[in-house]
């Protein structure tokens, strides 16, 4: 599972804050991962936590004068924080891409959607000739499935409905067959049908095309069926991080029972209530001392309001890593007294 | 838990005509946005009613409550036919029947404070007219929707979503209703957000004996909340049940489709059991209280 020799996207001790008239936010505060063709990170967080902007900044989305980014995310190698503008305008959209939460705001109102993906298609193969990256745009919204796609082609984005403007997004993003796509909130606008056929394209493409993918969502269900690994951030930092089965049957952070509680499913019993986690993200100007999930959680310690945990690896099972202060028994008899009289599925 | 009908529908069908404006080669005529349903609410339940977008849910939910005039059919409340409902017979409906909307800074007027959009029903309904007593009530209300009353002198944008969709809540229950339909209120949030918005409803329906419509595009939703179950599909009631019967034998291929679209979670599923209360969070010990896990099977 842990990042081999093959690795696209890898991303060491990231960290992004802004500058404001309130003070420094430090919106991500030390992140790494790294992801592999063909397989699919999961990055899960409220809003607030920092999943989304650590992802912009990989794209370079976030430069300004009033950020201060440090650490390193290397596309094949290649260090895109220390990219020139020039040369991450020719990898957008090319080596690695994005689709966005919102496609009806990601996508030009006035431009035909066909217009659009050609324009993706012909910015990063300068001689395609326009019959060629028509013929592409077609073929990408057919890839998408889209239906009677020859016509959608001229549609514009309020023609289409949520479902099929964020295939087109999608069939954009793919243009050029990224190494890296990376997806925030695909699906979050959408119906559950539609986000359950969205996710199954994802998975499909991400297979066909060997794609590393980063999938980032505040709801666990969408990364339980699609990443192979999860990453949990809480208040810019990643606080749980293992391989998505085992993130499942063994999660080991506070803050990660917090989300399971709360997530609505199917196999609970009738009329189970959920567990919402108590209280709100922390400000990320003045972030709690020690722990930063201590004011929220509910075995906080004494100590746990000065120590500030790092992600260590698990003794037994080094691939998940965890930034909590409660030894490892005790989080084992906790987890399952909370699960004690349920069923595995 | 079934009680006497609360409200109703019958035969209810509403069509918008399609304008000229709208392109997509259709030819112009009418679209059937709810198509000849006949559904009760039962006084004191928690109805949920499920169906994707375009599905006809918030219509019919409109159309419940007078928001919108039915094309045919008829709307009932505690029996009374009330389609026409007019003047001072529909403001006092307005009183018993409110709604929570999916959207919450839509909804709210973002140049009115919190507690300004709180007092709003009761200055409409020319109700409690003393400003000290006015404002008491709306503390009240801020409290009872687990918000801070210094709140009131907030605006809108200052809140998160979760803290604006209790302000709506709040605003929903201002007037004592008897009847409270929530669209959507938590498709917009975090899941996190979510669960707490959600516990709220079911909090505010045992203290407050209401009856609460739920309308969701998520079976997964409706499930930790409703007794009865209404699935919606073009327009049409596919389905009807109680919430254990259309989960664990769902007639209709439609509702299948719909819970087959659910995310399955792997694991174990958590006990319902309260955690321990953040305010009062265990002491030291080393072995403290993992919440007891009688789950509510």
């Amino acid at each position: 599972m842990s990042a081999g020799a093959d690795v696209a996207l890898c991303v060491e001790d990231l960290r992004v804050g802004f500058d404001t008239r309130d003070g420094l936010v430090q919106a991500v505060d030390g992140i790494s991962y790294a992801v592999a063709p063909g397989r699919t990170l999961g990055i899960v967080g409220e809003s607030g936590s920092g999943k989304t902007v650590a992802a912009m900044t990989a794209m370079g989305l976030t430069r300004g004068l009033r950020t201060r980014v440090s650490g390193r995310v290397l596309l094949d190698g290649e260090d895109l924080l220390a990219a020139s503008p020039a040369r991450l305008q020719e990898l957008r959209g090319d080596a690695i891409a994005m689709v966005f939460q919102d496609p009806l705001s990601a996508l030009h109102p006035l431009l035909r959607v066909g217009d659009q993906i050609e324009e993706a298609v012909r910015a990063h193969r300068g001689g395609a000739s326009r019959a060629v990256a028509r013929a592409r745009a077609l073929e990408l919204l057919e890839l998408v499935a889209i239906p009677n796609a020859a016509q959608r082609i001229g549609a514009y984005p309020h023609e289409l409905s949520g479902g099929m403007r964020q295939r087109a997004m999608i069939a954009m993003a793919l243009a050029n067959e990224p190494r890296v796509l990376i997806a925030d909130e695909p699906t979050t606008a959408l119906d559950v049908t539609v986000q359950a056929q969205i996710l199954a394209l994802l998975r499909r493409l991400r297979d066909e095309l060997g794609m590393a993918m980063v999938l980032i969502t505040h709801d666990l269900g969408v990364v339980a069926e699609t990443a192979d690994e999860i990453a949990v951030m809480y208040a810019g930092r990643i606080v749980e991080q293992a391989p998505a089965a085992e993130l499942f049957a063994h999660p080991q952070h506070p803050y990660t029972w917090g989300l399971l509680r709360s997530v609505p499913r199917l196999d609970a019993p009738v009329g189970a209530e959920l567990v919402p986690i108590p209280g709100r993200p922390p400000s990320l100007i003045d972030p709690p001392s020690g722990c930063r999930f201590h004011p929220r959680c509910p075995y906080v310690r004494e100590r746990h309001r000065t120590v500030d945990p790092a992600l260590e690896p698990l003794a037994a099972r080094p691939e998940h890593g965890v930034a909590c202060l409660l030894p490892e028994a005790e989080r084992q008899a906790i987890w399952s007294g909370l699960t004690k009289g349920a069923s595995a599925r | 838990m079934s009680g006497m009908p609360l409200a109703a529908v019958e035969q209810l069908v509403k069509r918008f005509p399609l304008t000229r404006g709208v392109m997509l080669r259709r030819r112009l005529g009418e679209v059937p946005a709810v198509d000849g349903v006949t559904l009760e609410v039962r006084e004191g339940e928690s109805l949920g009613i499920v169906g994707e977008t375009g599905s006809g849910k918030s219509t019919l939910a409109r159309v419940l409550l007078n928001l919108l005039e039915p094309t045919s059919g008829v709307v009932r409340y505690r029996g009374e036919d009330v389609t026409h409902a007019r003047g001072a017979a529909l403001e006092g409906l307005r009183r018993k029947r409110q709604m929570v909307f999916q959207d919450p800074a839509g909804s709210l007027n973002p140049r009115k404070t919190v507690g300004a959009a709180v007092a709003d029903p009761f200055a409409i309904h020319g109700l409690l007219p003393e400003r000290a007593a006015r404002a008491r009530r709306v503390s009240e209300l801020l409290e009872q929707v687990g918000l801070e009353p210094a709140l009131a002198n907030r605006y809108p944008h200052e809140l998160s979503g979760g803290m604006r969709q209790r302000v709506g809540i709040a605003r929903a229950i201002a007037l004592g209703p008897e009847l409270l339909v929530a669209d959507e209120p938590v498709s917009a949030l975090d899941v996190s957000i979510q669960a707490q918005i959600l516990s709220l409803l079911r909090e505010l329906r045992r203290e407050l004996g209401l009856t609460l419509v739920l309308i969701a595009h998520d079976l997964a939703v409706v499930r930790h909340v409703c007794d009865r179950v209404a699935v919606m599909h073009d327009g049409k009631l596919v389905e009807v049940a109680p919430v254990e019967e259309l989960y664990r034998a769902p007639r209709e291929a439609y509702t299948r489709e719909l819970l087959a679209a659910v995310p399955r979670i792997p694991g174990l599923v958590p006990s319902a059991a309260p955690a321990s209360q953040p305010d009062a969070p265990p002491a030291g010990g080393p072995q403290s209280s993992p919440p007891s896990s009688s789950s509510s099977t």
